[in-house]
């Protein structure tokens, strides 16, 4: 099934994300114009309604773990071509393109970095590279990191955001939800925690493998997560979808996370858990 | 009376002149020699066709009305079955089957999507959608086999997990991220049959095993080939074009290291002679459950491990090429 889907007809303007030049901005939730600046001075939230926009790696990094303390790993593997995929553009023309805008091999950054003192493996997927979308290089990364932390008996936190599997690498990219899921199982069973933090937008493979398999699952505000993308759902249906579906606050209503937590005290409701594992 | 696919339309003309020639019931020699000519040519055009399918035909194969499904082998080479309902929870989702049987001398647990064939059974079993009181029933069946120490087979043939309001309520998502880390570690061998449509996410939360076996046209893919078509495309139409660029059939997948075994099915598909393919499929099924019995828990576990951990395309440019 499609997990989400293009229709660039039917996107409103309003619905698109804001471009990044300009003074102001439009929220992607309430659709309230704000100024940039005091949504930068906010940890990128939105003043009007709390909706927490999409922030670089570098900046969840920065948020979550002590100053300097952030050491990344593997940023050298690079994704194959297995399927030597083609649609309008070729897997390895986008690929390339990709690289180029972010100056990453591939959607997920993983390292080891220390929050409030306590040292944890931290994971961030990457949206502005090919929508987070989960291939054979995340798959292996996450597998990787899972796999230190194990080593290290250190916590494995994982921010994520993503479209789900990758399409280009086929059925090697539904694969990458299997060894993922095993890796988190291996360290269930060691008993060192993994938590899952949920920005916005989760679903598809990602959301149904890692991201709700945290020992603890927290959301960002009014982030949108689910296994279908709300207009495939639509289509399916054809009914119109309820207020603020597959928003956290739905999702910890219908008991499918922890907890919603503001950007700027995740960091401090992280390290006060961490203490209890 | 056979239902037949659009590209199957030369197979159907050979076909029907060849029972309206037979149903006069002459039996003069040039009828006779006619009818004798027809067969090899409807034989041939069948060798051609069958041989050479297209990964959108072995798709539309995939999703044939008539395909035998997980009750239909189970039928055909097991005895006993007695089928489990319900996850405890919230419900029975009938799009999942499952249940104890015998199998070649022992006790299982077998567990399959079940899409329906009369319209009714189809909207009862939701087409094999399932929803995610599904995946729990299908997690309880497996723990519970576990507990008692019986194998697993499970049978795959789903168009997906169902995209709907209330399996998102429910956590769609959560049932099969679950299904897949319990599977990666239940301590029974567990082999899996790739019957007719593997769709996705709702395929593989019942397709984490041992074994993966897959019957020569049933297609296994991230997304459906409509679904790549619409997204990458722009234009549904190009389906057939997206089925090929996923590299989605037996022999891709065996290619790229996903599946363990090919199993052939008769010319025209596994609906031409259920009979035939069951054979098939209980022997493949058999063979493997005897070797992974042999493996003590650790070794079987260890194995399950690393089949996984191996799958995907990354290259390491720090390390020498191999």
């Amino acid at each position: 099934m499609a997990w989400f889907k293009k229709h660039k007809e039917l996107i409103p303007e309003s619905r698109k994300r804001p471009s990044v030049e300009g003074l102001w901005l439009k929220c992607n939730h309430c659709r309230e114009i704000v100024y940039r600046k005091e949504v930068d001075r906010n940890s990128k939230v939105c003043p009007k309604c709390d909706y927490h926009f999409p922030i670089s790696v570098q900046e969840r990094i920065g948020i979550l773990t002590d100053l300097g303390t952030f050491k990344e790993w593997d940023a050298e593997l690079e994704p194959g071509d297995p399927l030597g995929f083609t649609d309008a553009r070729s897997y390895r023309d986008r690929l390339k393109a990709q690289q180029e805008k972010t100056g990453r091999k591939d959607a997920v950054v993983i390292g080891e970095g220390a929050v409030n003192g306590r040292g944890i493996v931290l994971g961030v997927f990457d949206f502005s590279f090919m929508g987070g979308s989960m291939g054979s290089v995340v798959g292996e990364k996450i597998c990787r990191a899972a796999d230190r932390s194990l080593a290290t008996r250190a916590p494995f936190v994982l921010v994520t955001t993503s479209g789900g599997a990758r399409m280009q690498e086929g059925i090697l990219s539904l694969m990458q939800m299997a060894k993922t899921s095993a890796a988190l199982a291996r360290l269930g069973e060691a008993r060192v925690p993994f938590i899952s933090i949920l920005a916005d937008p989760t679903f598809g493979g990602v959301t149904a493998s890692m991201a709700m398999l945290g020992d603890v699952i927290i959301a960002e505000p009014k982030a949108l997560i689910g296994f279908a993308g709300p207009r495939v759902i639509e289509q399916t249906i054809k009914q119109q979808l309820p207020h603020e579906f597959q928003r956290a606050e739905f999702l910890l209503e219908h008991g499918m996370i922890d907890m919603i937590v503001e950007r700027r005290h995740l960091k401090e409701t992280l390290s006060t858990l961490l203490n209890h594992f | 009376m056979r239902d037949y696919l659009e590209f199957e339309k030369p197979i159907r003309e050979i076909e029907e002149r060849i029972e309206k020639l037979a149903s006069a019931g002459t039996a003069r020699a040039s009828v006779q020699e006619e009818i004798r000519k027809l067969r090899a040519k409807l034989a041939q055009a069948e060798a051609e066709l069958y041989g050479n399918l297209t990964a959108w035909q072995r798709t539309q194969l995939a999703r044939h009305a008539q395909r035998p499904s997980v009750l239909d082998y189970v039928g055909a080479f097991c005895r006993e079955f007695v089928e489990l309902h319900g996850d405890r929870a919230f419900g029975d989702d009938r799009a999942i089957v499952g249940g104890f049987t015998r199998f070649s001398g022992r006790s299982v647990m077998v567990i399959g999507h079940q899409k329906g064939r009369t319209l009714k059974e189809r909207m009862q079993r939701n087409f094999g959608m399932p929803n995610p009181e599904g995946y729990r029933k299908a997690l309880r069946l497996m723990k519970l086999a576990e507990k008692f120490r019986r194998p697993i087979l499970t049978f795959i043939d789903t168009p997906g997990a169902y995209p709907g309001i209330g399996a998102e309520e429910r956590g769609q998502a959560e049932a099969i991220a679950r299904n897949l880390l319990v599977m990666s570690r239940l301590t029974v061998p567990i082999v899996s049959v790739i019957i007719g449509e593997g769709g996705s996410g709702g395929a593989l939360a019942l397709g984490v095993a041992d074994r993966v076996l897959m019957l020569e046209h049933a297609v296994y893919s991230v997304i459906s080939p409509e679904g790549c078509a619409a997204i990458l495309w722009d234009d549904p139409t190009k389906a057939p074009d997206a089925a090929a660029a996923l590299k989605m059939t037996a022999n891709d997948l065996l290619e790229l290291g996903v599946i363990d075994e090919v199993i052939p099915e008769p010319v025209g598909g596994a609906h031409r002679d259920p009979q035939a393919v069951a054979e098939r499929v209980a022997k493949a099924l058999s063979a493997h459950l005897s070797q992974l019995e042999e493996l003590p828990v650790e070794e079987l576990l260890a194995r399950r491990d690393q089949k996984y951990r191996k799958m995907g395309a990354v290259a390491d440019p720090r390390l020498p090429a191999s």
